[in-house]
């Protein structure tokens, strides 16, 4: 029994070494090599010259579209974990409804909550659509042609029915500074 | 409408699996496939194994054992000593002994509970050669024990049920790796991140804004994760983090992963006992029972969120967006966590501590039923058979007679296995959470008050026992008591129920078969699957409905109530 014992002491070992390698090492760098040759732009993460389009931003002022009021704290990803019973999160409601009408932003479902990562980069069509009043107003742009440029920034649903279309506010910011 | 065609495209995907997947694992099992022989042979020689020589179940329980002993020794040493090792561009420190502990439990025993936080906490060395790892060999054990389990019913008058080692190895090799390496690809097309370079440091000119954005080997994990039932995100966010789930069809795939390998196993219990119809049976009660909670939870989460509409906003047509992505939506995201939590996975892409009252209800709850709908790889099947085998006994005593189940006799040692491996779980997960409750360190646990911190708790302990690994995180659970007294739950959990299965494989491989005669209780039929629904419907609901009725359900009737 003592012999066995010792005999499969050594075999774990020696497969968990083969695995490390193989599994451990030379599988990830395998894959790395593959999405560095081929998908590089998404492999390093979608930058942009002004940030990630797939991670979120505070936009500070009505000249911006803006995201959902997430900390955006790439560092520390995460929701707030507020229960649907929880008074904190009734009080953090309130106070972000209070905001948006304070910008004359008319509030939406995914503009007064926050998200599951804590950094999510879009918002619905909706949302977007709820702040074209203010924006145009704060650039001095035609509530039209702001309303246009959102429309053409809308990404659908892929193939038609996986998720929820979506606008992506870095994006769409970055549209809007364009136009005039 | 998507969320009917993302069931239909689900069940398509599953069936090709079901079929296909099924009929290649049973392949690999039989030790026909051979196609990585040239990567196989090399570490049989290495390790000195004989692929040959098959294992008494006290030999392969004992390589079990010992093996997961060593991952833990060489896992824990690994995060210890991290500060030291290479791949580690961010500088992060040692991690701390209680935390290392935690974690290198949970993944060794397939849960990934995630005390920590992966972008501040793990080097690139620890997510790819420790956490990564462990997500390729946990799950290869676990599906070893089922097919260990399979090959007790399979075969008769045999004092072996397999060799340990080769299980593992041709799972991992032939299983596990290709179809993480592939699915791995099309993730980062879609835009999972897959780099060694650290982080991105951005200065948006638009806006002023400077961001640290952490990066690493992401999508090579996340595959794995997914596939192995482990769940452990290389982000504290888990699968919401866009970099570890960007896209509608990562989200899609990730479940797909998640519940082709549990899926197929029933392939391959029908299979090998030589009857397919006798898995489609335990798969039937699977969908049943998988379906039945989704319908809850998609429900529930398509609600508006009662928190939300007393601040004054009642009007909430997407459903309960608090914790969720706008790019999955609240169907979508209720779907994901269902899938994990049904599984033994225990990612998620959305929070499951905000989920409404009744969303966290089919959450929980779904974990308390013993992972067993479809369940994590290999644990679902060996589960859902120790059931099958209480079953017949209740059937047996019915009507009087012996019981059988696949033309074994089930006598008193199995049915004692049998209860004992049901029981571990309740037991521990009701344990650990009186404790929890009745002690300071484990009441400083919760964020949320009033009975959302109750659930808190329960949710932690019925998830680590069941080695799921998802949490109603707002728990600060990096603490020297939770981090330590949550392993009690994770090692039970995993080793007290593949022990008695093991040892049940053991004892039906060496019995004979008796024919089937005419009173024989057909396992194959409407009547078993019932029952069967029936046995793991009663033993959850007699166990777990006191303490459901103090957090999630006292939770749902309180109209109007905010603590």
């Amino acid at each position: 029994m003592n012999r066995q014992f010792l005999l499969n002491l050594r075999r774990g070992f020696l497969v968990t070494v083969c695995f490390f390698v193989l599994l451990g090492i030379a599988y990830p760098l395998a894959v790395t090599g593959i999405g560095q040759a081929f998908f590089s732009s998404q492999a390093n993460g979608s930058l942009t010259k002004n940030g990630s389009t797939l991670i979120g931003q505070q936009w500070n002022g009505p000249k911006w579209f803006q995201g959902r009021p997430d900390a955006d704290d790439p560092m520390a990803t995460g929701g707030t974990n507020l229960g649907p019973r929880s008074k904190t999160l009734v009080k953090d409601v309130k106070e972000q409804i209070a905001l948006l009408k304070k910008e004359r932003i008319t509030p939406t479902p995914d503009l007064v909550t926050t998200s599951g990562s804590g950094v999510d980069a879009d918002i619905a069509p909706v949302d977007a659509y709820a702040q074209v009043n203010a924006v145009a107003k704060a650039r001095g742009l035609s509530v039209a042609a702001v309303r246009h440029l959102v429309s053409t920034q809308i990404h659908p649903a892929q193939f038609g029915f996986l998720g929820s279309p979506y606008v992506d506010v870095l994006q769409l910011n970055e549209a809007l500074r364009t136009l005039r | 409408m998507g969320f009917t065609w993302t069931i239909v495209a689900m069940i398509v995907v599953l069936a090709i699996a079901w079929r296909f997947l099924g009929a290649y694992m049973v392949s690999v099992y039989e030790g026909r496939t051979r196609w990585l022989s040239y990567i196989e042979r090399p570490i049989y020689k290495i390790a000195g194994i004989d692929p040959d020589a098959e294992q008494s179940w006290q030999r392969y329980g004992a390589s079990l054992i010992i093996f997961s002993g060593v991952m833990l020794l060489v896992g824990y040493m690994l995060l210890r000593l991290q500060g030291h090792l290479p791949l580690n561009p961010q500088h992060l420190p040692d991690v701390g002994p209680a935390l290392s502990w935690n974690t290198i439990v949970s993944f060794v025993t397939n849960t990934n509970w995630q005390s920590y936080s992966g972008e501040t906490t793990m080097s690139y060395l620890s997510q790819m050669g420790t956490l990564a790892l462990q997500n390729f060999l946990s799950a290869a054990v676990g599906i070893a024990v089922a097919v260990a389990l399979i090959r007790g019913f399979a075969r008769k008058n045999s004092k072996t049920i397999g060799n340990f080692w080769v299980d593992v190895i041709r799972t991992t090799l032939y299983i596990l790796l290709p179809i993480a390496f592939i699915v791995a690809i099309i993730f980062i097309a879609q835009g999972a991140i897959q780099t060694l370079a650290g982080p991105a440091h951005i200065h948006d000119l638009l806006n002023g804004v400077r961001q640290t954005i952490p990066r690493g080997p992401v999508a090579s994990q996340e595959t794995i994760k997914q596939l192995g039932t482990n769940g452990g995100g290389f982000f504290n966010a888990n699968g919401a983090m866009p970099f570890e789930n960007p896209t509608g069809l990562t989200n899609f795939l990730s479940m797909a992963l998640i519940l082709c390998i549990p899926v197929s196993l029933t392939y391959v219990f029908g299979k090998m006992v030589g009857h397919i119809r006798q898995g489609a049976a335990v798969l039937a009660v699977m969908v049943i029972i998988f379906g039945s909670w989704l319908a809850i939870g998609a429900v529930a989460e398509h609600q508006a969120n009662p928190a939300v509409a007393a601040a004054g906003l009642s009007h909430q047509p997407t459903g309960n967006m608090e914790g969720k992505e706008v790019r999955f939506g609240d169907t979508s995201s209720a779907f994901y966590n269902i899938t994990s939590t049904q599984t033994s996975t225990g990612s998620v892409d959305s929070a499951n501590d905000s989920y409404t009252p009744m969303g966290g209800f089919a959450a929980m709850t779904g974990m308390m039923l013993g992972e067993v709908s479809p369940g994590g790889v290999g644990s679902g099947l060996y589960t859902i058979l120790l059931f099958a085998i209480i079953t017949v006994f209740i059937g047996g005593l019915m009507v009087g007679r012996t019981p059988e189940y696949l033309g074994k006799k089930i006598q008193a040692r199995e049915v004692k296995l049998a209860a004992f491996g049901v029981l571990v779980m309740p037991i521990t997960v009701l344990i650990l959470t009186a404790v929890a409750v009745s002690v300071h360190a484990g009441r400083a646990g919760p964020l949320n008050a009033g009975p959302h911190g109750f659930s808190e708790i329960l949710y932690t302990f019925t998830s680590v026992t069941n080695n799921n690994g998802s949490a109603f995180a707002g728990l600060s659970s990096n603490t020297a008591f939770y981090n330590i007294i949550e392993t009690v739950g994770l090692l039970l959990g995993r080793f007290a129920i593949m022990v008695p299965v093991l040892a049940l494989a053991g004892g039906l491989a060496a019995k004979n078969v008796v024919p089937a005669s005419l009173g024989t209780f057909r396992t194959d039929k409407p009547m078993f699957i019932g029952l069967l629904i029936g046995v793991i419907m009663v033993v959850g609901a007699l166990t777990f409905f006191p303490a459901v009725s103090l957090g999630p359900i006292v939770e749902q009737l309180s109209h109007g109530k905010f603590f």
